[in-house]
């Protein structure tokens, strides 16, 4: 139920509509709940609505954060 | 696909948990609830508990919208298909939920009602469009989430003067929940689960932001880490939370910042805030009736409101006797404590709502870790 997932907006359509390429599976969502995407924008998409978007420069951030401990533990995951 | 499987990686989950190891006390035990189906189903889907040391248990929340629903607003909509003869719609999930008289509403479709699954809100009322002769009703349950693309649906259904479109609205918050485990009658009743924090949802989040939370860390002194649905983000949080009790802090953190800040989507709950209002009681399953923890449509657009359009009485249902959902609901029991678990009550033949989702306590064991102890 909760089960959403971030896809990337490739066409920009009239009333709110959007498509989204889902590993190349495309599909017709509503930009209703979300202001100012532009093509290329990932979203959360949830029960065929984009709920918000995705920063990517935080993911970037929360993914650096675990490569650096991917670096720190390697020596202990050694021993 | 992006920002999917980065968030999945093995080598890096192996980090994390080495870090965990680390970090946690072996003095201590660590109990920390995820209070989302999401966050369940990804424990129990990816095995993270494996990962986890030994006095570190994750408790599974009460965050499956599906398994929240009662046997009566259930039955209301089988009543609404089969006995008012509406065309009625709703989610997928809602399908299997277990109601009375040995229904659901698969079973009331077998019998002749015209029940149908929609992906999304707009399909409901698309079916409405093309449907004028048929009363067309959308069975709308869900915490934070699905709430918006609701609000959306009724002010679209408005604006194109549909007559013929109305939404049973069963629409929970996610705070009052969060309230009940903390606070309850029942706490006393089947004794209190040892909590040192929350884990955050996710989607509910990105809704409602993060402040929402800072309540519960401040006046419960629980520390609250938001996280994302992905394995490597449930570690991060437990990591976080285990930091946050070490050092006796109980503080809101993010760590789903790619989606969620503190404020939420502004526009999504504008728009709630515009279509429906508080209840002031409503019923939950396994954790009975809470006030101020649901939503109903404002008298503006009680013309969509399927319980002023239709004769609706809600007639509460209790639960079957043997079934533990509402302990397991509140993380006292686990699935594999109740006696029908895996015998008579399956995903093929839910008894109890945690069956039911894939997000549900018991279906997530059933899938994933049904085996693990054996």
């Amino acid at each position: 139920m909760c089960l959403a997932i971030p896809a990337r907006i490739v066409e920009l359509r009239s009333d709110d509509l959007a498509v989204v390429d889902l590993a190349g599976v495309k599909k017709e969502i509503s930009l209703a709940l979300v202001d100012n995407v532009v093509v290329g924008d990932y979203v959360i998409v949830h029960v065929g609505y984009a709920l918000n978007k995705l920063d990517p420069e935080e993911a970037a951030k929360t993914l650096a954060l675990f490569a650096e401990l991917g670096q720190l533990d390697a020596p202990s995951a050694v021993h | 696909m992006k920002y999917i499987d980065e968030f999945r990686d093995g080598e890096v989950a192996r980090g994390l948990a080495e870090a965990i190891r680390r970090e946690a006390n072996p003095e201590r035990r660590y109990h920390f609830m995820e209070f989302c189906g999401g966050h369940t189903h990804a424990i129990s889907r990816y095995g993270v508990s494996d990962l986890l040391p030994d006095n570190v248990k994750m408790i599974h929340g009460p965050g499956c919208p599906v398994c929240v629903l009662p046997i009566g607003r259930v039955d209301q909509a089988i009543r609404l298909a089969l006995e008012n003869g509406v065309t009625l719609c709703t989610y997928g999930d809602c399908l299997r939920v277990p109601a009375s008289d040995s229904l659901s509403l698969l079973k009331a479709k077998a019998r002749g009602g015209d029940i149908r699954m929609v992906y999304s809100s707009a399909d409901a009322v698309a079916l409405a469009q093309k449907n004028p002769d048929k009363q067309v009703v959308f069975f709308a349950i869900g915490f934070e989430t699905t709430t918006p693309p609701t609000a959306v649906a009724i002010k679209q259904a408005a604006t194109l003067g549909l007559k013929n479109f109305s939404v049973l609205c069963c629409h929970v918050l996610t705070p009052s929940a969060i309230s009940s485990i903390l606070e309850s009658p029942e706490v006393r009743q089947w004794g209190t689960v040892p909590l040192d924090g929350f884990i955050g949802p996710a989607h509910v989040s990105t809704i409602i932001g993060s402040r929402p939370y800072e309540f519960f860390a401040e006046e419960y002194r629980k520390p609250v880490v938001i996280a994302g649905f992905e394995p490597l983000d449930v570690m991060q949080a437990i990591r976080m939370l285990i930091r946050q009790v070490n050092e006796g802090r109980a503080e809101v953190e993010n760590e789903f910042s790619r989606a969620v800040d503190r404020d939420g989507n502004k526009k999504a709950q504008q728009l709630v805030a515009e279509v429906f209002e508080m209840r002031k009681n409503f019923e939950w399953r396994g954790l009975n009736i809470l006030p101020y923890s649901a939503l109903r449509i404002r008298s503006q657009f009680a013309e969509f409101d399927a319980e002023k359009r239709f004769p609706l009485d809600y007639q509460p249902v209790p639960d079957h006797k043997a079934c533990e959902c509402g302990a397991i609901l509140r993380g006292v029991k686990r699935p594999q404590d109740c006696k029908l678990f895996g015998t008579v009550c399956t995903p093929e033949n839910p008894i109890g709502s945690c069956m039911v989702s894939s997000e549900g306590a018991c279906a997530a064991h059933y899938t994933y870790g049904r085996y693990k102890d054996v």
